[in-house]
């Protein structure tokens, strides 16, 4: 059922799983400071992360999603998507973590204070 | 690999019972839910099938097959997004598996796990050029370990589909 061929080949996966874990963990974790919120790819809401605030998203053809920023952590608490998975992603606060809403095509993302220009022009 | 003529008849049979088979699966995994909270994580048990005919008749028609599926189980279940997301992957990965396949240094094991990993990578590609944001990168080594998980246990399951689907004929490699 097996080739040696095959194990090598799922060794070199789990390795560049962990490799890509670790750069992710390393480099691009830090606190953040700002908070893009995008639907399908353009920047609808921009806010700081230390200022309590709640807003609601009108989605990509429709649907609604909830985001409430709170002690600098975003979370998703609403939705009317099917799955549900962006309100059961939890809280984030550091730079590269995200809360995404495939059906609604909406992405809520932290930025450190130096790469908001970047983030903005991409 | 032997070029062997086959039966056209047999080949038409084949190719429609496992396209209905590769869309039952994808309806039972749209029923499963998955504890953990990443969009784009799939356990791809359709992919089967799409297996299964990728070593029972052949490789085009795996991948003509597998677009068929994704356009129809979109279509029913899913919406325009998950058309494209499921699209992006499902080329990306059959193309993988095709290559492999022909390379022919791995079981199917292999050319499973290489499958599911390509998948996940396509869809997060896609998900990254949709939305437009490079930040869901940060859900590749999750998606890279579930790839890796899933496409063991899809590629055992899967060859012992692939036996049972050459039982009733005479082809053989």
């Amino acid at each position: 059922m097996f080739k040696k061929k095959d194990l090598i080949l799922i060794g070199v996966m789990l390795i560049l799983c962990v490799i890509s874990y670790v750069a992710i963990q390393f480099f691009v974790k830090k606190d953040g400071s700002r908070v893009l919120v995008k639907v399908d790819g353009m920047v609808k809401y921009e806010h700081q992360l230390n200022q309590d605030t709640e807003l609601t998203v009108q989605g990509y053809q429709g649907g609604e999603n909830h985001i409430v920023i709170h002690d600098g952590k975003v979370s998703m608490t609403d939705a009317d998507c099917p799955d549900k998975l962006c309100v059961n992603m939890g809280k984030i606060s550091k730079t590269g973590e995200t809360i995404v809403c495939l059906p609604h095509r909406v992405v809520v993302e932290i930025t450190g204070a130096g790469d908001g220009v970047d983030s903005v022009v991409q | 690999m032997k070029k062997e003529k086959k039966n056209k008849t047999y080949t038409i049979a084949v190719c429609g019972v496992l396209t209905a088979l590769a869309m039952i699966f994808g309806y039972i995994e749209s029923l499963i839910p998955i504890p953990v909270p990443i969009p784009g994580m799939k356990l791809g048990i359709a992919n089967i099938a799409i297996l299964t005919v990728l070593y029972a008749v052949g490789p085009w028609e795996a991948l003509i097959i597998n677009m068929i599926r994704i356009t129809l189980t979109s279509m029913m279940f899913g919406n325009f997004n998950s058309f494209l997301f499921s699209m992006a992957g499902g080329i990306l990965s059959m193309l993988v598996m095709i290559l492999l396949r022909k390379m022919n240094q791995f079981s199917m094991t292999g050319v499973s796990v290489a499958g599911g990993v390509a998948h996940n990578i396509g869809q997060i590609g896609a998900a990254m050029v949709i939305m437009g944001t490079s930040a869901i990168i940060y859900y590749l080594p999750v998606l890279l370990i579930t790839g890796v998980v899933a496409g063991i246990v899809i590629g055992i399951v899967g060859a012992m589909v692939t036996k049972r689907v050459k039982l009733g004929t005479k082809l053989e490699n």
